[in-house]
This record gives structure tokens, C-alpha cells and sequence, in this order.
């Protein structure tokens, strides 16, 4: 799995944060969204999709 | 316009039987009629949205816009109609400028910052509770606590002096009233703004550390931003913020009282339980309950129908979360299912801005109130509670428990 992010779509919604905080985090100035894995490991491939799916923005993208 | 026009029922609709449930003619639409015409207190007749799928895809169609400005757009109340040229906030406005002010406050209420104020948060709520236990019953939780505990972070947070609470309860009450004249909802705007101005320019003079001296000292000393721009962007923050957590903490405590399993499973559970059972409270409750507004800015199809430019959109959260779909057994409140993906925030870039620390709040609340007082209950039956059918947030009017 690989993760893409889009930091002009983020909204600071917060929610890939708190479903996986091991991958997703936010910049300190504007909450905006911070990409801390791009190639995650498997056990957390359920909690990625997870954010994608619930991104209010439709700023995280999967591929693979 | 469509021919199904003779068949719009007014909009919105107060709920039935069940207060937690949405208005049973919606749960009808949901199942039969999932995109259809409804009659909104204007005589216009905008399109109703209430299945899942749909709602999220409109609120991130590139072809809806949420400018209250444009025509078409489904006003929630004369109210609001005669105030949204007065002064608008971001709420209403369509990107790129949206997002320009948006940004500025997204920090603010970031996980991290909120999480940071979690202690502050508890050590509110642990206050209140000693207060409550100490005073008369039966006592109304609603002025006792659910109100209080967001009003008291939110001041904290943006910077404006508790004291003046009586002020703009009074004010806030005024502006998600849909039964008040466009006059009064004028009037009680302009009183707020005149409020929230005096503020900004008392911050410039002497900032603190809080959201509105920042944006004073970093907007309006730079000429980013007048002192009436940050006013209307703070009444939306004022507002949001207490009347939505405030309404969740009572009509979340009611619901939880009607289904003493639920209640147990929270008052026992760890942090984790605790934060899911506050996302199932969110579906469940769902207290947005008069739809998210849009107008379309090009012709489109939404589940299988023809949207026009220029027609209105109403997406029913309320309905959606209550989606079979998405949530099987929908009507059952289950504090350990997966309700994240949940519509109750919104959706879409507009999706709530406060939600990291209505989260917080509602956890600390939850989880402290019913540890502390485990033998929590109504002070009258559940049927002569007042439900908030008239307001733009549902929750109760008053919530009298005794313990």
C-alpha cells in the first residue's frame, strides 16, 4: 500500500489523526495534514483505509 | 420546476414518537423516496437528500456551493436569510476563500492542541459535578452542566470573559431560533457583533494567549483581516461551540438513561469504548437535524436524479446516518459498533472545524458524569421532557435528573 496526500485539499479535519495516528499526523502551525508513512505495514492497511474513507476532504489517497 | 412540486411536505419536520429518532416521514423517504422535493418556510421547494451515499457525494460535488449569496440557496429561516449579507462567515463561502480563512483557525483545533487541554477540560467537568452534587434536586442538567461545560472552554479558548455568559446564551439562543423575525434575528447579530468587535479591539490593545488576540494581533494589526471580519468569524465560533456540545451532553445523557445497558457499557468501559460510544452517540443523535444546505451551480445527477442549476439542496444527516447500508440495525443505539464514518460533523471541505474538541468534551463529559453519579436519573418522564423540534440544533430545552 502506498499513501498519498494532498495538503492543498486538507481541511484540519483531524479524523486520519485519531484513526491512525502511526501514519497520519498534523503540522503544528495549521493542523494541516502531515504524512508520517507512505508505505505502511500491513496491520495498519485496514486503519489507513479507514482514514481514506472518512476524509472529509477526499485528500488521502491509496494506491496499490 | 418539477412536477412533483403538489407533493412537498414542509421542511423541517419535528421528530415523532421516539425523540432520538429522525421524523419518521424521513425514515419513509430514506426507504422509498431517497431523493425528493420538500417546502421550506419560504414556499421554495429544494431537494431533500437522505440516503448516505448521496448526501456525502453532494457535499463533495464540485458543482454544490454553500454561498448563501448565490440564488436558489435554501436559506435554514428568515433569520438567517436576512443575516447572511450582514456579515458572512466561512461557513458560507465556497473555496479558495473559504479555505483562506478556514486556515486560520485550523491550528487551533488541531488533535494535539485540543488533547492539550484535555486536564483543563476534566478539572471543568469535575467542578461542575461537585457543584451539582452539592446543590438542590432534582436539578436541570442542561443550566447545571451540558451547557456550562462547553460554554467555559469555548470562552476559555477564544478569549471571551465567562462573565458575560447570561449575554450571549441570550444572544446565541436568539440566532439558531427559527421561529423568530428576520428583525430580531437581525437585531440580536448586530448586538453580537457589536459584542465581538469591542472584544477584538480590547485584545489589540492588550492580546492574551487566545484565539481572538492572535487574530487580532496577526489579521487586523496587518490589515489581513477588519475588526468586523474577525467578529463575524467569532460569532460563528462562539455559537458553534456551545450550543452543539451543550445539546450532545444532554440529549446523549437522556438517550443513554432510556437504555441503562448502553449507559453501563460507557460508565465501565475504557477510554477507547468511551470515544467510540461518543461516535455512535454522534449517528445516533445526529442533532444537526435540519440538513446541510447547498445550491448547484451546474446541472448533475444525484441518486438517479436530475438536479437542475441554480436548484437547492438539503442534505439530511439526520436520514443518513440512519442508513442501513452504512449501519446495520440503524435505529439501535450500540455504543461498541463502528460509527466513525458517521455524518453527524458534515462533510466535505465544510466538515465541522470544532469536531477534535466536541470529541474531547463530550469523552470527559460522558465519562465523568456517569462514574460519578452512577444512580443518575430522569426527574420526569422521558415524554414530558421539551425536545428542541424548533431550533436549528436539537437537543432538550431542559433535562431534569435527580440522582
Amino acid at each position: 500500500m502506498k499513501v498519498v496526500v494532498d495538503q492543498s485539499r486538507c481541511v484540519g479535519a483531524g479524523q486520519c489523526v485519531l484513526v491512525a495516528p502511526e501514519v497520519f499526523d498534523q503540522r503544528e502551525e495549521d493542523g494541516i495534514v502531515l504524512l508520517l508513512e507512505e508505505n505502511p505495514p500491513e496491520e495498519l492497511h485496514d486503519r489507513v483505509r479507514e482514514a481514506a474513507q472518512i476524509c472529509p476532504a477526499l485528500a488521502i489517497e491509496l494506491a496499490g | 420546476m418539477s412536477e412533483s412540486l403538489s407533493d412537498a411536505l414542509d421542511y423541517p419536520m419535528a421528530r415523532g414518537r421516539c425523540p432520538f429518532d429522525p421524523p419518521p416521514e424521513l425514515t419513509r423517504r430514506l426507504h422509498d423516496e431517497p431523493v425528493s422535493r420538500v417546502r421550506i418556510w419560504d414556499g421554495s421547494e429544494p431537494w431533500l437528500l437522505t440516503r448516505y451515499d448521496d448526501v456525502r457525494e453532494v457535499l463533495t460535488s464540485p458543482q454544490v456551493s454553500a454561498d448563501t449569496e448565490n440564488a436558489g440557496y435554501p436559506a435554514q429561516s428568515a433569520g438567517l436569510k436576512a443575516r447572511r449579507n450582514r456579515a458572512k462567515a466561512f461557513i458560507s463561502m465556497d473555496d479558495p476563500a473559504h479555505a483562506a480563512q478556514r486556515r486560520l483557525l485550523t491550528g487551533d483545533f488541531m488533535v494535539k492542541k485540543v488533547e492539550r487541554l484535555r486536564p483543563r477540560i476534566q478539572q471543568i467537568v469535575d467542578e461542575l459535578i461537585d457543584d451539582l452534587l452539592a446543590g438542590p434536586k432534582p436539578a436541570d442538567l442542561v443550566q447545571a452542566f451540558a451547557l456550562p461545560v462547553p460554554s467555559l472552554v469555548i470562552c476559555e479558548l477564544l478569549g471571551v470573559p465567562y462573565a458575560d455568559r447570561a449575554f450571549f446564551h441570550r444572544v446565541s439562543k436568539i440566532l439558531v431560533a427559527q421561529d423568530v423575525t428576520a428583525e430580531q434575528s437581525l437585531a440580536a447579530m448586530e448586538e453580537m457583533l457589536a459584542y465581538l468587535g469591542d472584544l477584538v479591539e480590547k485584545k489589540l490593545a492588550d492580546p492574551g494567549d487566545d484565539v481572538f488576540s492572535r487574530l487580532a494581533v496577526e489579521q487586523v494589526a496587518t490589515g489581513g483581516m477588519t475588526v468586523g471580519e474577525v467578529a463575524a468569524m467569532g460569532q460563528l465560533l462562539l455559537v458553534a461551540g456551545h450550543e452543539t456540545t451543550a445539546n450532545m451532553i444532554a440529549l446523549g445523557t437522556a438517550a443513554l438513561l432510556q437504555n441503562p445497558d448502553q449507559l453501563a457499557a460507557v460508565r465501565e468501559g475504557d477510554d477507547k469504548l468511551v470515544a467510540n460510544a461518543v461516535e455512535e452517540l454522534l449517528r445516533y443523535l445526529t442533532i444537526v437535524h435540519t440538513g446541510r444546505r447547498r445550491v448547484a451551480l451546474e446541472d448533475f445527477e444525484v441518486g438517479g436524479t436530475r438536479i437542475r442549476k441554480g436548484e437547492g439542496l438539503i442534505a439530511a444527516g439526520d436520514a443518513a446516518n440512519r442508513d442501513a447500508t452504512q449501519f446495520p440495525e440503524p435505529d439501535k443505539l450500540d455504543v461498541t459498533r463502528k460509527a466513525r464514518h458517521h455524518v453527524a460533523f458534515g462533510y466535505g471541505v465544510h466538515q465541522c472545524l470544532g469536531q477534535p474538541l466536541a470529541r474531547v468534551e463530550l469523552q470527559v463529559a460522558y465519562r465523568t458524569l456517569y462514574r460519578r453519579i452512577p444512580t443518575l436519573a430522569l426527574a420526569i418522564p422521558l415524554g414530558d421532557v421539551k425536545f428542541k423540534h424548533d431550533m436549528l440544533v436539537y437537543g432538550a430545552h431542559e433535562l431534569p435528573v435527580t440522582w
